[in-house]
């Protein structure tokens, strides 16, 4: 990218500005992500940054919405902070709840979706597989068609079935975004697959080891980052699934992007930032495990960057 | 092998136990397909009952509105055929005939049951679907029913003179069966006359079509706003060299990773008539305190913060394509004499140009389709034909409407992913 000597006013006028345009992009994007962090600590209940915040007074910070986010939904946040404050935090604050609630189904679906995506992956990636980029489009799809219409249809489904008769807490959240999930699984197991040496399950073959012991010991370490990609990327889409949570979830169901749509919907109060804030922090240390998994991943298959 | 043709005439293969060497091929492939699409069945039937089967469901809801026909009972499940009589008689007669008295008596008949069902706000919902105001009519004339006395047609015109309008007794004879198609034609702002003739509703009253044009216009700009960040940006990551690159690539995945709800509260945070950009604007005295933008529950605030939410879904198809672009070739164009932008423009740009499809389409794809954004910093005309869907599922409760918007979304949708399978392939899909 580096400017060559010869270049004219002109280019290099262009090129700084090139580079000026870039970093307003650059800005815009991460830029929104950013901003919730500090408003998150204001102490007043506004959006924006008060003068203090600005002067970086101490004063104009707080941690007042964190702490009601442990308290909102307690039944006495006013007690002494001992060990049965934070018992009662543990059972009743709505956040609190709602983190437990989004955890259950998105470990339960992440096992679901990771599981079947990598067998069928490895279906899939096999060069004798019929009718592959049929069956290969219709794994993809939930990706591609819109949330509403996924969310009417299993409401229709759910309700025909009776499935909400079955008392099985979760399960029609659960099975639902398994489904959203199966996408990433299926796209990232295949990426790692794919220049996948089919050579090393034959010589493991030909050493004795029957298809299960093959599997377990030659290609599963090799896919294991992606694998392991593919059930973060189920995960987080579970975690920050709410249509299909409003569409068929019970009333006691509620999630955290559920419970942030309410807070959203009908009163934003900046507890909703400080979420916002643990939410970023989460994803931030997601994509860094995913980066390094990649990057194992390249180390693995002998693709190293250029 | 190698004397299969020694004697002469041509000696069939065969594998160790005697077998046709063909044959045994045949089978041992046909065994490794077998064992190939093993491992995708049990995905496969997954699929199958938790996403086709449920869009099944909504299509058939679509064509299928029971509303008329069939009362269920919601605390035994009894499920009790409704308007029967007046079912005969629309058999009897054909689609046109002024309603007799027959046919006042075999409503009188079915009002009877209804009342005793306590269904008749079903069935006056069902043909207020098509025609507004009757529902009361209905609840009405069953209140009354069983003070009626012959001649039933002048004692249904006393409770509403409405119960002549030929219209109402199309729409009653529409929906005396249960499958029908005039959920699609309320969707595309069409429904059938008196005379069952198809044709455009009042002016006033088209929404449909407004919304889905919306939703397109709105698609194609947010496509085109994306392609115009994601290109330099795009351009730049892949001429980088690959340790600062990586590191950039930050700004582009960190959005990618963070919950959807996350960035549309940040957008909502930034773009507030009392929000960090109004008032930095008003800080820095661009603008007055009483002048400040109206940026949210518009489609300013869609438009801006779905294509912030999009961007990646550009920037990361035009960077695995332009990535492998040899710089040499532009140079070999500069050093032939090209100017800058003529080399950019018939050299690098070419190249560029599946990158831009691929890019294009999946972001428009997924435009189409958006919900929860609209839906939180639209506002009234920032809506898109998603949120529409679900305002009929959760707020009108016209679920077979609302399932024929779907369908048609769908079926838009599925085009165009037909369309990015032949033109990219779904193999090439990426994350990150």
């Amino acid at each position: 990218m580096a400017l060559p000597k010869h270049a004219s006013t002109l280019e290099r006028i262009w090129h700084y500005a090139y580079l000026v345009i870039c970093a307003l992009i650059f800005l815009f994007l991460i830029a929104p992500i950013l901003v919730v962090i500090p408003l998150s600590f204001n102490v007043e209940p506004y959006f924006t940054f008060t003068e203090k915040m600005l002067k970086l007074d101490p004063t104009g910070y707080s941690m007042r919405w964190y702490d009601l986010l442990l308290t909102f939904g307690m039944l006495e946040p006013e007690a002494p902070r001992d060990t049965s404050w934070w018992a009662d935090a543990w059972a009743n604050a709505n956040w609190i709840n709602a983190a437990k609630n989004s955890i259950i189904v998105g470990f339960f679906s992440t096992i679901l979706a990771t599981s079947l995506g990598t067998v069928a992956a490895l279906g899939l990636s096999r060069p004798e597989m019929p009718y592959r980029r049929a069956i290969m489009a219709m794994l993809i799809s939930p990706m591609i068609v819109p949330i509403i219409i996924v969310a009417t249809g299993l409401f229709f489904f759910y309700s025909s079935i009776g499935m909400q008769n079955w008392g099985i807490p979760y399960l029609g959240i659960i099975l639902a975004h398994a489904t959203l999930g199966i996408p990433f699984v299926i796209i990232t197991v295949t990426a790692t697959l794919v220049g996948f040496d089919h050579s090393l399950t034959r010589a493991s073959a030909s050493l004795g080891a029957d298809p299960v012991t093959t599997f377990r010991r030659v290609q599963m370490p090799l896919i294991l980052p992606g694998v392991i990609s593919g059930a973060l990327f189920a995960f987080v889409t579970s975690f920050d699934e709410v249509v299909v949570v409003l569409f068929v979830g019970g009333l006691d169901e509620q999630t955290i992007p559920r419970q942030m749509w309410n807070g959203i919907r009908e009163q934003i109060s900046p507890a909703i930032l400080s979420v916002a804030t643990i939410l970023v922090i989460i994803s931030i240390l997601l994509l860094t495990t995913v980066e390094l998994l990649r990057r194992r991943s390249e180390r693995l298959r002998g693709v190293s960057p250029r | 092998m190698t004397d299969a043709t020694a004697n002469g005439k041509p000696e069939m293969l065969t594998t160790a136990d005697g077998k046709p060497l063909k044959a045994a091929l045949i089978r041992a492939q046909a065994r490794a397909r077998r064992r190939a699409f093993l491992l995708v069945l049990p995905l496969l039937a997954f699929i199958l009952i938790t996403f086709v089967m449920p869009i099944g469901q909504m299509l058939h809801q679509s064509v299928y509105n029971p509303g008329f026909v069939m009362h269920e009972d919601i605390g035994s499940g009894k499920r009790t055929p409704i308007m029967t009589n007046l079912k005969v008689w629309f058999d009897e007669n054909p689609a046109g005939t002024e309603p007799d008295e027959a046919a006042f008596a075999a409503l009188h008949e079915d009002m009877l049951l209804l009342r005793e069902l306590r269904a008749p706000g079903q069935v006056g919902t069902r043909v207020n679907y098509e025609r507004g105001g009757s529902r009361s009519m209905f609840t009405k004339a069953a209140r009354r029913a069983e003070r009626m006395d012959p001649p039933y047609k002048e004692a249904f015109l006393d409770v509403d003179e409405e119960w002549a309008d030929p219209e109402l007794w199309r729409v009653m004879r529409d929906a005396s069966s249960a499958y029908t198609f005039n959920f699609y034609l309320a969707a595309l702002d069409r429904s059938k006359n008196a005379d069952g003739e198809i044709v455009s509703v009042d002016e006033n009253r088209q929404i449909y079509i407004k919304l889905f044009t919306r939703t397109l216009f709105l698609s194609v700009l947010i496509t085109f706003l994306t392609f115009l960040l994601g290109y330099p940006i795009a351009h730049l990551l892949a001429t980088l060299p690959l340790r600062y690159s990586n590191l950039l690539m930050i700004f582009v995945l960190l959005p990618f990773w963070t919950s959807l709800l996350v960035r549309t509260t940040s957008w909502m945070v930034l773009l507030q008539s009392q929000g960090v950009v109004n008032d930095a604007l008003v800080g820095m005295g661009i603008l007055g305190d009483d002048n400040r933008l109206q940026m949210m529950y518009n489609q300013i605030g869609t438009v801006v913060a779905m294509t912030h939410i999009l961007l990646p879904f550009m920037v990361l198809p035009l960077y695995s394509v332009m990535r492998p672009i040899n710089p040499s070739y532009v140079r070999a164009a500069r050093s032939l004499g090209a100017t800058s932008w003529t080399a950019f423009r018939r050299i690098y740009f070419p190249q560029t140009v599946p990158g831009i499809g691929a890019g294009a389409l999946l972001v428009f794809i997924l435009a189409v389709g958006y919900y929860i954004t609209p839906a939180l910093v639209g506002g009234a005309d920032g809506q898109l034909i998603s949120n529409l869907i679900a305002f009929h599922m959760q707020n009108s409760l016209n679920w077979s409407l609302a399932a024929a918007l779907a369908a048609l979304l769908l079926a838009g949708i599925l085009i165009l992913y037909w369309l990015y399978d032949r033109l990219i392939g779904i193999d090439n899909l990426k994350l990150g």
